[in-house]
């Protein structure tokens, strides 16, 4: 099908975007990568008046470091997030997530902050972003503000940035020599998560200092599994300790029932995921 | 004159047609354009059943662009029926079927109204505007409620949702003895109920047509796989003249059966382009292919065998209930018909009965998919034996072994009654055991469950036959299909030497362009670049009966044979003329006549000058080396093979992981084997597909829940594994070059090889079936399921 029709308009600036956003109303939307809104359009799920192309913001694309943080672009591609040096060398989870997301064609199109903002939590990225406590960056008419990704995913589809706002950029803290992985679980290779887990540990000898995982899909917002982080810290980074430590995953979790999976069996998947995910963490 | 001497039959050739369709630089239907073409969209019922009580389409009349909002009242006296030329039994139950629904809806998805507009743009912007007030009516989903007494009923004037019932009994066909008594003595009796899930064909291309009414005829370019049969159909059920009709099958972009269909979008729009007098074009959209264009499979199957203690099959009765949707399509009755010889397999099985139940339900119309009623068969019988061989304690090859039809037994006549000319099961088994190590990966999949291992291994076989190369005439009227089964080509020799050839076969993606190039440059002796094929239009392919059921090589082909030979007979008569000799006195070799013991020759493409010049041509011969030829075969084509497969599953999260796949076809002589290994790639991931991955899913109020490609899982590259694919040979006796079909082959052998290798890696876990697909969480269940 096709799209009902709609005005564009391709800013170049962040600041202009914005304007251009406040001047188009309410029923504006913002074009990121299109991975996820141009088949909402096509299909006519959605009929905004206008779209807000931020493909021309040069501004809104790459990483960088500031002091002890790294800041990716809301428009940096995934397929640029994948083989940035430096996401690989403080932020390897989110690059082992992105790594998961879709298909090659999607990744090159689709963009950081386009799969954030869009806030589904059967998406990839999500559940990485709050792991690492990174922050969002988003420009408004008022100027711009920092919100915590803790405080950022509000619902399905649901972000804490008013429709007015533009997710510009991710503040992500550095986590250099953390070990990282992302545990994908679904029936075909470009498809969304059925259950996924990400995690990130700090190994000091051979104990777990830290640990920081996230779940993808086990509730309409990613989930911080906070009893796994708190049974591991301490323990040694061994298979028993953490598949007793993994046990907790499903704790405070609320995930939807669909054809690929019940409830009980999405919490089955998260304790075994996450068990998998942090012995494939502490062994790479 | 060059004449080729390394023959083309046999041949890797890069496909000719390949640059065109991967680039798209073609004539798909949906890049035709004509002067003041019109667009078509199409409203849709977004319920399964209900009575329209009122449509308003006042305000999309108004709307930007608009020049025509057509419902199925405007249509009423024009439309007529959809075709079904497949009416099975006497009494068999078939609706009105009309292209737009006039008074009720039947279906989620079947078409209510349509508007015509200058740019598709504007006729989906005037589609949100159509008012459509629906009264409810009962939804009929399950097949076994649906024949239940007291069933509401998807079409109350019929009485009943059951349409027919069609028997064969072995006893009552002389074929064999009497099933009850052969299971009442069995010393085993195993029964068991699979469900072939619902399939949607999804091929790559959508369904487009095009229609031009103006000119003295009217031409419909349509992505069909049937460009004869529509013509036919088209005029047959309109009432339109057939000579002023022209159906063209552009390049069209696959069809797995799925564009084997006389479709309400097509009758919708040349009746539409008709009334309007100006071209008009409709493409669907992948969530309208999804939902509307006919849906495969959907069938419940109740099977039981029973065996002697040694493992000697005795009878089988196989009972199945067959989704209709809610109409009967072209040949919807007669697909789950197709299996009823199938069941037998390569098995000598002495007593069958095969009974099926053809049910309405409040869902899209079914119809062929690709192997059309064989995969199911096939499927049924191979988890069947496997079940079988468990009971008994024997492993499942040997118990196939035993039963199967030995190398020297053909021709044999089966207890379903086909005769199978020709097979070699021995050897393509023995074949298909060395490539996959089999023994090795039997002892590996006994120390995994001796250690516990969570990754357990199974091992699926699947030893398959196929009836296909559709088909003799004769056996079609026996099954009172409303067609015959011949093919038709022409061959034609242009002046300068280059050759025309028309074949009534329709290629949608299977490369004919390339394989009767091969097979006519063989023939006639002139080079592979010297051959053009054309097909797909009824101007100029006049008489066909186009491309489904694997046929086009072992009917297609056969008629290009024929056509072919008749321009060497033809030729020499000229040839002996030029060089003053008998045309007995002439060997035909390497596109040369030769005088025979001479080395005094004329090539084939030199006479083609001379015959056109006519300038001395024998008394009494026309200057043509023009010539057509009708092949009806008197057999079917009967592939099989040997396909082995070793499926890891992870008991922790039922995830399948396929390790391994052989596959070993026997489809007898090959014309080219990267066309054969093309075929068998895509008929195993469809086939794994169907094992692993897809499934129309239907919620309570009869939407489908997976009408886009995010929930119908097709597959990708990306999720099956590498195959090794091999062949041994064993030449059909029914026809000229020893071929049979291999469209097929892939799909019917490979579901039940996955399901059965995944049942066998976690039998010995209490599970011995796991409805398909076979998603992880089914497989979890299934493993856990008493534990849970």
């Amino acid at each position: 099908m096709i799209p009902a029709s709609f005005e564009y308009t391709a800013p170049s600036t962040v600041d202009e975007a914005v304007r251009a956003l406040a001047d188009a109303g309410e029923d504006a939307k913002v074009l990121g990568g299109g991975q996820s809104l141009l088949p909402v359009l096509r299909m006519r799920l959605a009929a905004p008046t206008a779209l807000i192309d931020l493909g021309k913001i040069d501004e809104m694309r790459g990483v960088r470091e500031d002091g002890d943080s790294l800041v990716i672009g809301a428009m940096t591609t995934h397929y640029d997030v994948q083989r940035d040096s430096l996401v690989a060398e403080h932020a390897a989870l989110l690059a082992r997530a992105t790594d998961t997301v879709a298909d090659p064609q999607v990744r090159h199109r689709g963009t950081f902050g386009g799969s954030i903002a869009h806030a589904d939590s059967a998406g990839d990225l999500l559940a990485p972003v709050l792991a690492l406590d990174a922050e969002m960056v988003v420009a408004g008419a008022n100027g711009r503000r920092t919100v915590p990704a803790s405080e950022f995913f509000v619902d399905y589809f649901t972000t804490a940035m008013d429709p007015s706002e533009i997710l510009v950029e991710v503040r992500v803290p550095k986590h250099s020599g953390w070990h990282a992985h992302y545990e994908k679980f679904n029936r075909v290779a470009q498809a969304w998560s059925i259950v996924a887990v990400g995690a990130a540990v700090r190994v000091e000898n051979t104990s777990i200092a830290e640990a920081k995982v996230g779940l993808t899909n086990m509730a309409a917002t990613p989930v911080r599994a906070r009893a796994v982080e708190e049974a591991l810290v301490g323990q040694p980074a061994t298979p028993d300790s953490i598949r007793a430590a993994a046990a907790h995953a499903a704790e405070g979790t609320s995930p939807t029932s669909d054809g690929n999976a019940d409830v009980e069996y999405r919490q089955h998947l998260a304790r075994t995921l996450t068990g998998r995910a942090i012995n494939t963490a502490v062994s790479a | 004159m060059t004449s080729t001497v390394e023959p083309e039959v046999g041949r890797a050739r890069l496909r000719k047609e390949d640059a065109r369709l991967i680039t798209g630089r073609t004539r798909w239907t949906d890049n035709i354009t004509l002067p003041g073409l019109l667009h078509m969209a199409i409203l849709r019922s977004p319920v399964a059943h209900a009575r329209i009580t009122n449509i308003d389409t006042s305000e999309a009349r108004e709307s930007s662009g608009v020049l025509a909002v057509v419902t199925g009242a405007d249509l009423a006296d024009e439309q007529g029926s959809l075709p079904c030329a497949w009416p099975i039994t006497e009494d068999m139950k078939a609706p009105d079927a009309p292209s737009l629904a006039v008074d009720t809806v039947n279906f989620a998805g079947e078409a209510v109204a349509v508007v015509v507009a200058r740019s598709s743009y504007e006729a989906h912007d005037a589609l949100d505007a159509i008012d459509v007030d629906y009264e409810d009516l009962p939804v009929v989903l399950d097949m076994q409620e649906a024949i239940a007494d007291g069933a509401d009923l998807v079409h109350p004037g019929l009485g009943t949702n059951s349409s027919a019932t069609w028997i064969f009994d072995s006893g009552e066909a002389g074929s064999g003895g009497n099933v009850d008594e052969a299971l009442g003595q069995g010393e085993v009796v195993v029964e068991r109920t699979f469900r072939q899930q619902r399939l949607i064909p999804a091929f790559m291309e959508p369904r487009s047509v095009v229609v031009d009414p103006t000119g003295e005829q009217i031409t419909m370019w349509s992505a069909t796989q049937i460009p004869h049969i529509l013509r036919l159909m088209l005029a047959m059920t309109l009432g339109l003249p057939e000579h002023k009709v022209r159906v063209i099958a552009p390049d069209v972009g696959g069809g797995f059966g799925g564009k084997l269909q006389v479709t309400p979008e097509e009758v919708i729009s040349l009746l539409v382009a008709r009334k309007l007098g100006r071209p008009v074009k409709y493409t669907e959209s992948r969530s309208e292919s999804l939902q509307s264009a006919h849906h495969g499979r959907d069938q419940i199957q109740k099977l039981t065998m029973s065996a002697r203690r040694d493992g000697t099959i005795t009878g089988l009765k196989v009972d199945l209930l067959a989704d209709m949707g809610a109409y009967l399509r072209l040949v919807t009755p007669g697909v789950p018909i197709l299996g009823a010889f199938m069941f037998n397999a390569i098995y000598k099985i002495p007593a069958y009965r095969f009974t099926c139940t053809n049910v309405f339900t409040n869902k899209t119309p079914t119809d062929a998919y690709r192997g059309a009623g064989r995969p199911e068969a096939t499927f049924a019988i191979e988890r069947m034996m496997d079940e079988v061989a468990v009971e008994l304690g024997m492993e499942p090859l040997e118990l196939r072994e035993k039963n199967w039809i030995k190398h020297e037994e053909f021709p044999f006549t089966t207890v379903s009654t086909l005769t199978y000319d020709s097979g070699n099961y021995e050897a393509a088994t023995e074949k298909a055991k060395e490539l996959f190590g089999y023994d090795a990966l039997r002892a590996e999949q006994a120390e995994r469950r001796a250690q516990g291992d969570p990754v357990q291994l199974g091992i699926g076989i699947s030893t398959f036959t196929e009836m296909c190369g559709l088909a003799p005439s004769r056996v079609l009227g026996s099954l009172s299909y409303g067609a015959g089964g011949w093919e038709h080509a022409a061959v034609r020799m242009l002046p300068t030497g280059k050759v025309e050839v028309v074949t009534g076969s329709s290629p949608h993606g299977q490369g004919h362009e390339t394989a009767w190039s091969q097979i006519v440059a063989d023939q006639l002796g002139v080079p592979f670049d010297d051959v053009e094929v054309l097909h797909g239009d009824t101007q100029s392919s006049h008489k066909g009966l186009d491309t489904y059921g694997s046929r086009s090589l072992t009917v297609g082909a056969m008629a290009v044979l024929k056509a072919g030979a008749k321009v060497i007979e033809k030729a020499r008569t000229v040839a002996a003329h030029m060089m003053e000799c008998s045309p007995d006195d002439l060997e035909f070799a390497h596109g040369k006549f030769t005088v025979k013991g001479t080395d005094s020759s004329t090539g084939i493409q030199d006479v083609a000058l001379a015959v056109f010049a006519a300038h001395d041509l024998p008394d009494g011969v026309e200057p043509s080396l023009d010539s057509e030829a009708t092949f009806d075969p008197e057999n079917f084509s009967f592939p099989h093979g040997t396909h082995l497969c070793a499926a890891e599953v992870d008991t922790e999260t039922g995830a399948v992981r396929l390790r391994s796949y052989v596959s070993v076809d026997d489809v007898g002589a090959v014309v080219n084997p990267l066309i054969v290994e093309g075929q068998v790639h895509g008929g195993l991931a469809q086939g794994i597909a169907q094992a692993l991955f897809e499934e129309a899913v239907h919620d309570e109020s009869g939407t489908l829940t997976t009408g886009t490609l995010v929930d119908y899982l097709v597959p990708s590259a990306a999720d099956l594994p590498s195959f090794t694919t091999d062949r041994t040979e064993t030449r059909s006796t029914t026809n000229e070059l020893g071929v049979k079909g291999v469209g097929e082959a892939g799909t019917i052998a490979s579901t039940p090889a996955v399901v059965n290798a995944i049942v066998d890696a976690v039998r010995h876990l209490g599970v011995n079936d796991i409805e398909m697909p076979c998603t992880p969480m089914r497989v979890w269940q299934a493993i856990h399921g008493g534990a849970r």
